[in-house]
Order: C-alpha cells, then sequence, then structure tokens
C-alpha cells in the first residue's frame, strides 16, 4: 500500500489510570504492525519524543476533573484532525463520577491535609461534555482487539465495527449458558454495551457493566428482575454506579433507588 | 433434505444398556456424535463419544426467565427437554469468515473462506427442533437463493430424533403442531420407556441408512404392546402440555393488530437484549462485518448472528427504522408468526419455549398472543 505520509498518531492523558493507553502497548503481536502503520508522534507513556505539534489521530483517555485540564483538552482537540475518546472516564466520566453524586469539597477536607492546595472541578466529566468527538471507545478498560479495528478502521477508511447491542449477544455468539436466567445471578449484560467479549459471565459472574449502556437500555426492566432474583435496593445502586456511573441511562436508574 | 420418514422399517425394541451400540455403529459409520451433556449446570449439545457423557438422570425446570437442571428419580437418558442453544449453532455458525481478500499490485484477489465439514450425527435432536430444521431448510436452502455454508454443513447431518415423553414447563410443540412425536425428517426416531424396572428404546428407522445403523444395535422385534405404549407416551406428553398459542387466523389477527397496545406494554419490560432470537431455533438474521488489517493488505468479511432487536438491525441511510423497542418486538413477534406465512409457507415458530425461558425479563411469547388476541382491536380509521 502506498501511503505518501505515516498519519501522526498522539495519545493524551487525563484524569485516569492510564489503564486504556497500556492497552495500545499491550497489543504485543499487533504493537509492530501499529508502529509500522502510524507515526507515534506523541505518548509520554511510550516514548519522551514528540513530532511536530498537529496530529492526524489523537486517542484522548481519562475525564475532565480539574479547570487546567477543562483547557488543555481545547488545545488537544485543536491539534488533532481526528480525536477519539478511549476507555469509561473519557466517554463517561469513569469511577471518579462517583464524586457527581456528593459535595467534593467534603472529600478534599477529609483526603488531603492541606486542601487549599487542590483545585478541582465538582464534577467529573467526559470528553464529549468539552469538545467534539469523532469516535467513542467503550470499556474500562477498552478491549485492545478493538482498539486496533478502530485503528484500522481509521487508517482505511471505513466505520469500526464495534456494536453498539446487548453483552448478551457476545455471550451467545460465544455459547456461554445465561448466568442470569440459569443460575439466578444478577447481570447488567441485558443493558450493558458490548465490547469485552463476555468476560465476567465466561466465568459464571453477573456482567458489571464496564461497558456502559448499550443502545437503547431498558435498565427499570433490568432493575425489576434483579428484585425478582432478591437484590436489595442498595446493590442495584451501587451496580449502577460503578466505572459508568454517569452515563446518563444508569445515572438515572441510580437515582431512582437513591433513598 | 432427503430423510423423509417412511414407516415401513420395523420397529425394534432396544434396551437401555444397548444404547452404546447405537453410538459405537454411529462412530463406526464416520459420525461425530452431538448430543445433550451437561455443562455450566445447564444441557447443552457438544460432541460425545459414549452413552456415558448423556445427562442420565437429569431433567430441567423451565419457567419465565428461569432454568434449572435437577435430579430425576429414575435413570432417563433423555428427561428433560431442550436447552439454551438449539442445533442452528452447527449448521448456521454464530460467526464464519464469508471470504477474504488480498492486495495484489492495483487490484485485489477475493478468495472463499475454506471449510471442512465431518459427517455429524445429531443425536437426541427433538421433534420441536427437528421442525425447526425443516423450517431453515425452506428459508436457508429452499428457494434458487442458497446459503451455501447452510448447505454444505446439512448435507453432512444424520438425525436420531428423540420423541418426548414428558413436556418442559414453557413447551407448547401442540400450538405448533411440531411434537411431541417426531412425524418425519429423521434417519431414526427413539422413544425411551421406563416402566416397572424395564428400561428400553423403541427404535424406527425412517431412512435406510437410519435403518442399516439400526440392524448394527442389539434388539428385539417390539411387541404391539411395546408400540402402544410408547405411543401413549408420546400422547401422555401432549396432554401434560399447558402453555399454548391460539393459532386459528393468526396471521389475519396480528396483521390487524399492528397498533394494539399491548406492544407499547410489552416494551416495558422488553430488555431489547436480543435473547430470545439467539435461542430461537429458526431466527436466521446475520450481520455481515467487513474487517481491513492495520496495513490494509488483507480484507475479511463475516457473517454472524444479529437479531432484529439492535438498533443497527434495521438501520438505512438516515437512521434506523425501528427505533422504539416497541417496534422491534412487535415485528419480531409479527414475523415469527405471521409474516412467515406469507414469506415461506408455514409459521416460523415450532413452540420450543426457549425465547420463554431465556429471556432475562420473563417475557411469555404466548401470553403476548393471547393479549392482542383477546383484546382485538378491530382495524379502524385513524
Amino acid at each position: 500500500m502506498i501511503h505518501k505520509k505515516k498519519p501522526k498518531l498522539a495519545v493524551w492523558k487525563f484524569a485516569s489510570c492510564d489503564g486504556c493507553q497500556l492497552s495500545l502497548l499491550d497489543c504485543e503481536e499487533e504493537l509492530l504492525a501499529v508502529a509500522g502503520a502510524v507515526e507515534i508522534a506523541n505518548f509520554p507513556e511510550a516514548s519522551r519524543a514528540v513530532v511536530g505539534r498537529t496530529y492526524d489521530l489523537s486517542l484522548v483517555e481519562g475525564s475532565i476533573t480539574t479547570p487546567h485540564d477543562a483547557e488543555r483538552i481545547h488545545k488537544v482537540r485543536r491539534a488533532s484532525k481526528f480525536l477519539v475518546t478511549i476507555g469509561a472516564c473519557a466517554t463517561s466520566g469513569g469511577i471518579q463520577a462517583l464524586r457527581n453524586f456528593k459535595d467534593v469539597k467534603e472529600f478534599i477536607s477529609i483526603v488531603y491535609a492541606t486542601p487549599a492546595y487542590i483545585d478541582t472541578l465538582n464534577k467529573s466529566t467526559p470528553i464529549s461534555d468539552h469538545v467534539a468527538v469523532d469516535f467513542e471507545l467503550r470499556g474500562c478498560p477498552i478491549n485492545k482487539y478493538q482498539l486496533v479495528e478502530v485503528l484500522s478502521a481509521f487508517l482505511n477508511g471505513r466505520k469500526p465495527v464495534t456494536p453498539r447491542h446487548s453483552l448478551c449477544i457476545e455471550c451467545k455468539l460465544k455459547g456461554n449458558v445465561c448466568v442470569m436466567v440459569a443460575h439466578g445471578i444478577p447481570c447488567l449484560g441485558p443493558v450493558t454495551h458490548a465490547g469485552c467479549g463476555s468476560i465476567c459471565p465466561s466465568y459464571a459472574r453477573g456482567c458489571y457493566g464496564c461497558f456502559g449502556p448499550k443502545e437503547t437500555p431498558n435498565t427499570s426492566a433490568l432493575s425489576a428482575q434483579w428484585e425478582k432474583l432478591g437484590s436489595s435496593p442498595i446493590s442495584i445502586k451501587r451496580a449502577f454506579r460503578g466505572f459508568n456511573a454517569f452515563a446518563d441511562a444508569f445515572r438515572k436508574e441510580s437515582e431512582l433507588y437513591e433513598k | 433434505m432427503n430423510n423423509s420418514a417412511k414407516n415401513d422399517y420395523p420397529p425394534g425394541l432396544i434396551r437401555a444398556d444397548d444404547l452404546e451400540h447405537l453410538l459405537k455403529a454411529l462412530g463406526a459409520g464416520g459420525f461425530r456424535i452431538q448430543a445433550p451433556v451437561i455443562r455450566d449446570q445447564s444441557i447443552v449439545i457438544d460432541e460425545i463419544k459414549s452413552a456415558g457423557e448423556l445427562p442420565a438422570g437429569w431433567t430441567d425446570e423451565q419457567n419465565r426467565g428461569h432454568y434449572r437442571i435437577k435430579r430425576r428419580s429414575d435413570n432417563a437418558y433423555f428427561g428433560y427437554v431442550v436447552g439454551p442453544y438449539s442445533w442452528k449453532k452447527f449448521l448456521f455458525p454464530p460467526s464464519t469468515a464469508i471470504l477474504e481478500a488480498k492486495r495484489t499490485g492495483n487490484g485485489f484477489q477475493v478468495s472463499a473462506a475454506a471449510e471442512t465439514v465431518s459427517p455429524t450425527a445429531f443425536f437426541g435432536i427433538r421433534p420441536c427442533d427437528l421442525r425447526a430444521l425443516q423450517i431453515l431448510d425452506r428459508v436457508l436452502i429452499g428457494s434458487e437463493y442458497r446459503d451455501p455454508i447452510y448447505q454444505k454443513r446439512r448435507e453432512q447431518i444424520l438425525i436420531v430424533a428423540v420423541n418426548c415423553t414428558e413436556p418442559g414447563g414453557n413447551c407448547f410443540c401442540t400450538s405448533m403442531e411440531s411434537g411431541p412425536g417426531a412425524a418425519e425428517g429423521y434417519d431414526i426416531v427413539l422413544t425411551e420407556m421406563i416402566d416397572a424396572g424395564q428400561h428400553n428404546f423403541l427404535a424406527q428407522a425412517g431412512t435406510e441408512r437410519g435403518n442399516l445403523i439400526l440392524q448394527q444395535v442389539p434388539s428385539e422385534k417390539a411387541t404391539s404392546d411395546a408400540l402402544k405404549s410408547a405411543a401413549e407416551a408420546v400422547q401422555m406428553a401432549a396432554r401434560k402440555i399447558s402453555k399454548k398459542i391460539d393459532t386459528a387466523d393468526i396471521k389475519e389477527m396480528l396483521y390487524a393488530n399492528a397498533e394494539h397496545p399491548r406492544w407499547e406494554d410489552v416494551a416495558k419490560q422488553c430488555l431489547s437484549c436480543a435473547n430470545c432470537t439467539l435461542v430461537c431455533p429458526t431466527c436466521f438474521c446475520a450481520n455481515i462485518d467487513d474487517y481491513t488489517d492495520l496495513t490494509g493488505e488483507t480484507a475479511t468479511r463475516v457473517r454472524r448472528w444479529d437479531s432484529c432487536f439492535t438498533l443497527d438491525h434495521s438501520y438505512i441511510h438516515g437512521g434506523s427504522i425501528r427505533s422504539s423497542v416497541r417496534a422491534r418486538y412487535r415485528q419480531w413477534l409479527t414475523h415469527k408468526l405471521a409474516a412467515w406465512h406469507d414469506q415461506f409457507g408455514s409459521s416460523g415458530c415450532v413452540g420450543c419455549g426457549r425465547c420463554i425461558t431465556w429471556c432475562p425479563s420473563g417475557i411469555d411469547i404466548t401470553e403476548e398472543v393471547a393479549a392482542i388476541r383477546s383484546g382485538t382491536v378491530k382495524a379502524k380509521a385513524i
């Protein structure tokens, strides 16, 4: 294939654990192919070298939690032709969005010896609340095969195959037996976005919803079924307050179970 | 396929202890054997080598959104009904590469994905699932447009059916005229009989190749008493079935009720998770995905199970036609029970009850049809 120039790739970190950008380094077999297909121009986790000031593709990890980051994301947007957010933090605010349901100032006063040094926002918000995002890749963490798929799609000018349907479809494609029906285990699969490969149900555990809400999620119907299986209101609230607590559908459902 | 049953082969009585010989004969005939086995506390279909791997002494408890296996008081080999996966998965695989393309100079070269298929016996397939195969045959290879993947696999299948003598909690095959006894389409059909310490199978060949297999199994001539009690056992199962769908004019009834308020009610309970369609033995919808590698040198086209419950399924330029769950549930049920008649000349439902059991929300198709019928809104001007 004739490339005039390899596209320049940048990886940016906001409030996050680094797990998603590490998925890129975790690509193992595909890593050389990735390195061959793009010029890794700005990726502090992998290299100190910084090439140029503008990028063909930016992968953005993390949520916006500080005034400084709320500014910085606009610079990243301006420097990027395509901006793809990766992971639950960047796409829904992440686990740190649990602060959004409480008073963050209280936390600061309890946790930090000198609260005055802390400059933080009241809410942890997804990147798409701040700038235009070209594509969102879900997951906590993202699935490295899906990341390679997004890169392949970008390089070849096609739409990535990352379906928005339920996790149940992945279970059925895999041949899993439904843990909810056959074992009575509460599972978030029926309202959760596919993508992980049904890891937890494959080990007879219920889905934890790491990939956030699927398209048209019917959270209240699922909660009703969880109640029938014996789940308490508090456990239902906690189930929806995971890594994607601030994703609209999950947030609304958990708020229904708030006293 | 070409194995429509003829009952001119003499029925034989096989002792349960001799079932092993039937499996050996199938193995010797070059068949891999797919049969019910226990995995993940469920009865699924997988490859077996001996009768000892069958779930003897187990049954399944099925209810709306509920499945458990339990011990039986006897040692019946087939004392349960259908599990989470139908035989569709062997003939219409969940995911399969259709073709590959490689870049060559200025163009590209396309090759069909190679696949080898070995002769396989479907051992223990129930009458409802057998009927489902006949429906899939009609849909996928019954017209001038044939699915080569299905056809290639289907040609390798030998059918050892097992009549039902005990229905499950969600069975309604009697409504769909697909059971509990198998009428046709088998190479061999077995009826299990446990009575007064006797544990036997009435074995009936339906085709010459089935007959040749049975001839290798020790058996005695079935007495008229044995024939009678096997027939009674199947009739008894039919009487025990409590769920039903009234199929009278069902096509017209459903077409007339496209705006019934019940669709809105069921949409409140429906998760649009797609489980019902994927466990259904006749749902055949698939999606085609194209993949490229990072270099853009090779591309793969993959077919995988899809469902009318996803938004992408009805996506055309500009958006999804069935954006509401109401529209998606209505589409599924109406296609299965009504439009299927127009399209393929039969119902698409065989009454296996899987969509009821494996719905995490416990929606019952028989109840939905009854509710729509009872409140039939006569078509009226808007």
